[in-house]
């Protein structure tokens, strides 16, 4: 039965199916599943409620304080201090402190955690960021995630997939952000609810991982389950050395089911930026007009891997953040953090006025490292432009990639790196 | 299980950032969440409402985060449950997993106001607004998940099927 590379990932974790059909209800042995800070304790609460005494594997467990860390408070600090604990008692190795680790979604495909064909449910939304490696990968809450750490398992209702073919040749500075800015862009926040996106096409195919999982990152932005990039050899190219397990390529049958196709000649697309108050409220950076700055963030899951930093190196080398704007950057772990220093590129955030910061999710959700008062205004690489996101119900979030965040921390408004 | 309240109505895509805003998820206890339940959507909202009350949301409500803390701060605050045209997939899960009755109904979110009084029947999926005198039929809820719903949530579901396979 011709299948999408969503329904033979989904078959293959199923045992005794050879194939799923969208809308039928599985139980699906998991590869992979994890939490962090903020939503391990609930989960852990559910494991003990359970009556559970042992993760179902501690090798398939993670839990990654990356959120409110290094502490900011008290309170946050005691529901690191749970997540620890139980690491501990579990004997779960993949527990990655303060100084050791970073943001979950750049950290465990890092690590070769998290590998293709690999069925992976995580506490948190941007799990879909996996999708990237040709994995099935999505975000649930917590309490699905104690039982997943009980059982090695979950139901899951088998998405219908709409593709998305991106063709032509990208203009420069136009990268996987603004590819996934269009596309929520163009299908709105729950233009893929319930449903599997697939990217595909030359545009897609010449594509470094960096910029890959951007895309598949942002796809729950479009209500997506997740977002899948099927494999090939740049994706061979950054797992073979990573993978401490076996795993798997998947690919689409030629006549599989789609429940809608979307074809992209992208050559003319301008670099996007998604307005307040949401991810689908987007524009070319040209038509915004005058907006004027009071902070630049680049980071997060979305865009604080090493190329999203060389990117903004070579718009801010040489460069300073205009005198009123606040630059914040925040390598997504600490590796990365280390390459971005062998190359340099610390070096040009720091002359160009840039605060570098340890690894942490902080501003990206209003957590710390960052938050904005009363009426003032960010552009930042993060993923949610929502209402209060970043601080003060009356601040506005403006989002785009690390090429153009880093031309607007110098023009001091929203711009192109071809106006400097 | 029948509900009697008042509605209390928000636009489409109601995010998790506005039902519980992410500088209060330094805590996950329940009453503290509660207390800030829609800030920012509403910040006089917790004290507005009574015990019993539901919200009422346009399409794809719960989008965003994947933090159960949103259906936690909603059931806690007193709320019976909320009816919207459609839920965003994980805070769908969760609604179920964490015991708050969802309902998906576009008709009764194009006829319901703010203040219109409801009465709520989540086995039947009836809604009856009292004060316009209408009645209307919220979507069945799927079988898997009134399986889990019989069961009492996901967690007594696992734990019953935990010791199904322990059993000798
Ligand atoms: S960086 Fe932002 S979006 Fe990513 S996991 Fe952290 S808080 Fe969530």
């Amino acid at each position: 039965m011709p299948s999408t590379i969503a329904e033979k990932i989904l078959a293959a974790h199923t045992p005794g199916r050879g194939n799923v059909r969208p809308g039928e209800l599985i139980e699906a042995d998991l590869d992979f599943v994890f939490a962090n800070d903020i939503t391990a304790p609930l989960a852990i609460a559910a494991f003990r409620e359970i009556g559970a005494k042992e993760v179902f594997d501690p090798e398939r467990v993670a839990l990654i304080p990356d959120h409110f860390v290094p502490n900011k408070d008290i309170q946050s600090a005691a529901q690191a201090q749970i997540m620890r604990r139980f690491a501990m008692e579990m004997g779960i190795a993949n527990y990655f402190e303060v100084g050791r680790g970073g943001v979950e979604h750049a950290l465990l495909p890092e690590l070769g955690l998290v590998l293709p064909g690999d069925l992976i449910i995580g506490a948190d939304s941007h799990t879909c960021t996996y999708g990237a490696l040709g994995a099935f990968a999505a975000g649930v809450g917590s309490t699905d995630l104690g039982a997943a750490m009980a059982t090695g398992k979950a139901w899951f209702k088998v998405p219908p997939s709409i593709k998305f073919v991106f063709s032509g040749k990208r203009r420069p500075w136009v990268g996987g952000k603004d590819l996934i800015l269009y596309t929520i862009g163009q299908i709105g926040v729950d233009g893929a609810r319930y449903k599997a996106m697939e990217f595909t096409g030359p545009v897609i195919e010449a594509l470094p991982m960096d910029d890959r999982f951007t895309i598949s990152n942002m796809a729950v932005e479009a209500g997506a389950k997740t977002g899948i990039i099927p494999p090939d050899e740049i994706t061979s190219a950054y797992v073979e050395s990573r993978a401490k397990r076996d795993y798997q390529f998947y690919h689409s049958d030629p006549d599989a089911q789609y429940e809608a196709i979307y074809d992209w000649d992208i050559s003319g697309l301008e670099p996007q930026v998604a307005c307040p108050h949401s991810p689908e409220n987007v524009k070319p950076v040209g038509e915004l007009g005058d907006i004027r700055i009071d902070q630049a963030v680049i980071g997060s899951c979305t865009n604080g891997r090493i190329e999203d930093l060389r990117v903004a190196a070579r718009v801010l080398k040489g460069r300073k953040a205009a005198p009123q704007v606040r630059l914040i950057i925040l390598p997504a772990t600490q590796a990365i953090y280390q390459q971005a220093l062998h190359e340099g590129l610390i070096e040009i955030f720091l002359d160009a006025e840039a605060v570098v910061s340890t690894p942490t999710c902080g501003p990206c959700l209003g957590g710390h490292m960052g938050i904005l008062a009363q009426g003032e205004r960010a552009i930042s690489t993060t993923n949610r432009n929502f209402v209060g996101r970043m601080g003060h119900p009356e601040s506005e979030v403006y989002l785009a990639s690390p090429a153009v965040a880093a031309a607007s921390a110098v023009l001091g408004r929203i711009g192109h790196p071809d106006e400097l | 299980m029948k509900f009697r309240g008042k509605a209390w109505k928000f636009g489409d895509d109601v995010d998790t950032d506005a039902i519980i805003p992410a500088r209060y998820l330094n805590t996950s206890d329940p009453e503290e969440l509660a207390r800030y339940c829609m800030e920012d959507a509403d910040p006089q909202f917790v004290q507005k409402i009574s015990k019993g009350d539901f919200i009422v949301g346009g399409k794809n409500f719960g989008c965003g985060s994947s933090r159960e803390h949103a259906p936690i701060a909603i059931k806690h605050a007193g709320i019976s449950a909320v009816i919207a045209g459609s839920f965003a997939r994980i805070f769908y899960r969760n609604a179920f997993n964490t015991g708050l009755p969802i309902l998906e109904c576009e008709a009764a979110v194009a006829g319901i106001d703010t203040g219109d009084e409801l009465e709520v029947d989540l086995d039947t999926g009836t809604i009856i607004n009292l004060t316009k005198s209408e009645t209307y039929q919220a979507e069945p809820i799927p079988e898997f998940m009134q399986t889990l719903l019989r069961a009492g949530g996901l967690i007594p579901y696992v734990k019953q099927k935990l010791s199904q396979e322990t059993q000798p």
